[in-house]
């Protein structure tokens, strides 16, 4: 539209009256190379723009989208960085990424360390979101995978060490299902227990409270995407126990009934009580507890 | 003080001085006056929250809230969200019909002169170039912004993601007013020294896509500026000097014997009304596309 005018401008005031063959040919020919020229720079500033996307979008793994935002890719699509969630989010724990920052420009994201997420349970930064870049199927809080906690340094979380800490285990807002306390051996003094945090992926929402609450100068656990945290088995893989109480029946070969050469009435239970004598045999214990029935038993025998 | 100097630094009459004579200064700048007043405004609906804890308006100008009730939303930045299949929820979608509605009633480019907060950067730009007579531009052509407002449309469906804002200095500065600017300010000196030194109206006028894409939406919107007494011209080209977008007053003020309208019928017109204040003669004035 304004080449259009540009003409007729310059056919009003430049050449004049004199629409010879001549001046509408260079027009034409200033015209199509002018319009090359902005083509091409126009798709030079594409290329340049679109591949720098691709760099500045990687983002770092400490960054954390906030509840229910869609998976990287989409969400720096859907994000229109208008900071609704950013304003919506009552303890404040939001931010938008500045120019300078390492994050995509103007997207909302938090860091565990600094302040976690509080995990509201009417999730007001996800109803506040105009675009569905925080999905709004999110509707109960526990569901939210922001990222998964995992205790990277198990070489300097204290409960490694048989400390007692438990400090991430006892913030976990997702209680007793995200994170829980197995015990192992303790190799080092031989006779305590290691009482070790262990993240469950099914229930932990990435809110970053354990990250936030480690006692060490540099949290040992860590949210970190889930992309970045989760490995994944094999589509082919099958494990025959689950497949088994899947079907109800070993898949493979039927069962066959094992049989231990014991001796008569005695039985062995594989997967728990071990060894067990018959009822009877129980009430003839070699030795009993109180040694006076073995005294008595002693005089007994001496009198016949 | 403006009204002391009478010539520049070529040493001819500064423009503006006869309307200001004529009318005094407060007339020769009143659109001037209540645009800036309106551009301040908005920013400052945007700050209360942030600065003062009371929350009239929430979000920037992508979406935002106001009183808790009225959704507002950027048609562009959602088209270009949408470009990457993504599609808004209700409140977005009601917000954007709002918007698009009012600009494509009262005029697509009003954006760029009643609310943008870059065009207060590149305004003061002009008036720099002006005091110091600058005359070297280089000239890209008006129709880039066309082609970058395509660019911006086609890269989220190749890449998926909002590429432009990344970088739209638009969004940047008044998304950095409200949330925070980071080395924002520096994208903000750089458009202001590109305007002043490379390239006269370099960004408003010809490269911006957030610009292009109002002008479409205004395409046949109603306000209009009206050359209705362009018998009065006297040739100062007063107007032609301040306009942001020279090339949309010719053929309203100029055309009356090839029988053109004296509307201004050009979707890059920005409705700023410079060229109402600065006319000594009255030439121009706010109508609307029914009255010719």
């Amino acid at each position: 539209m304004s080449e259009k005018q540009s003409r007729g401008a310059s056919v009003e005031s430049g050449t004049g009256t004199v629409r010879n063959g001549t001046a509408v040919a260079l027009n034409r020919r200033k015209f199509l190379g002018d319009t090359l020229k902005t083509a091409c720079g126009a798709g030079l500033l594409g290329l340049g723009m679109g591949t720098y996307s691709r760099q500045v979008e990687s983002t770092p793994a400490w960054v954390i989208r906030p509840p229910g935002a869609l998976p990287e890719n989409d969400f720096l699509g859907a994000c229109i960085r208008c900071g609704l969630c950013v304003r919506d989010c009552p303890y404040d724990m939001l931010r938008l990424a500045e120019l300078g920052e390492q994050v995509a420009l103007g997207t909302p994201y938090f860091i565990a360390r600094d302040k976690p997420c509080e995990m509201c349970e009417d999730i007001p930064c996800v109803a506040a979101c105009p675009t569905n870049a925080l999905d709004h199927d999110l509707t109960v809080i526990e569901d939210a995978r922001m990222g998964l906690a995992v205790l990277l340094d198990q070489e300097e979380c204290i409960a490694f060490q048989g400390l007692r800490c438990e400090v991430c285990f006892n913030v976990c807002p997702v209680e007793g299902d995200a994170i829980t306390i197995e015990m192992h051996h303790n190799r080092r003094s031989g006779k305590h227990a290691l009482f070790i945090p262990v993240v469950h992926s099914d229930a932990c929402t990435g809110c970053g409270k354990c990250e936030k609450a480690c006692i060490l100068e540099e949290a040992a656990i860590k949210v970190l995407p889930m992309e970045l945290a989760k490995g994944l088995v094999g589509k082919h893989y099958r494990f025959g126990w689950k497949q088994k109480k899947m079907a109800g029946k070993s898949l493979v070969t039927p069962d066959v009934k094992h049989h231990y050469n014991l001796p008569e009435g005695v039985k062995y239970d594989l997967n728990g009580k071990g060894l067990s004598l018959p009822p009877e045999a129980n009430n003839e214990a070699p030795f009993s507890s109180n040694p006076l029935d073995s005294l008595k038993k002693l005089q007994n025998q001496e009198n016949k | 003080m403006m009204v002391k100097t009478t010539q520049d630094k070529t040493g001819q009459e500064a423009v503006g001085f006869r309307a200001i004579k004529a009318k005094g200064w407060f007339q020769a700048h009143k659109w001037l006056v209540f645009r800036r007043l309106t551009q301040l405004a908005i920013l400052a609906l945007f700050l209360i929250g942030p600065l003062f804890g009371m929350w009239i308006v929430k979000g920037n100008m992508a979406s935002s809230l106001t009183l808790d009730i009225l959704p507002l939303s950027d048609p562009y930045v959602m088209l270009q969200g949408l470009m990457t299949g993504n599609v808004p929820v209700t409140e977005g979608l009601v917000g954007v019909a709002i918007i698009s509605i009012f600009y494509l009633l009262i005029g697509g480019r009003l954006y760029c002169s009643w609310v943008c907060p870059v065009n207060i950067v590149t305004d003061m730009a002009a008036w720099v170039r002006r005091k110091l007579g600058l005359k070297v531009s280089s000239p890209f052509s008006r129709s880039t912004r066309y082609w970058l407002l395509g660019l911006t449309l086609v890269l989220p469906l190749i890449t998926g993601s909002i590429v432009w804002e990344l970088f739209n200095p638009v969004s940047l500065m008044f998304r950095g007013i409200i949330f925070g600017l980071g080395w924002a300010w520096m994208v903000i000196i750089a458009i202001f020294l590109f305007d002043v030194f490379i390239s006269q109206r370099g960004w408003c006028g010809h490269l911006c896509p957030v610009g292009a894409f109002y002008s479409l939406l205004g395409k046949k919107s109603i306000l209009r500026v009206s050359a209705s007494k362009r018998e009065q011209c006297d040739d100062c080209n007063d107007c032609f000097i301040i306009c942001p977008e020279p090339k949309v007053i010719r053929p309203a003020l100029k055309g009356a014997d090839k029988g053109i309208s004296p509307l201004i019928d050009e979707s890059n017109c920005t409705n700023c009304g410079r060229c109402i204040d600065i006319c000594d003669e009255n030439v121009f004035r706010f109508s609307s596309r029914f009255k010719s």
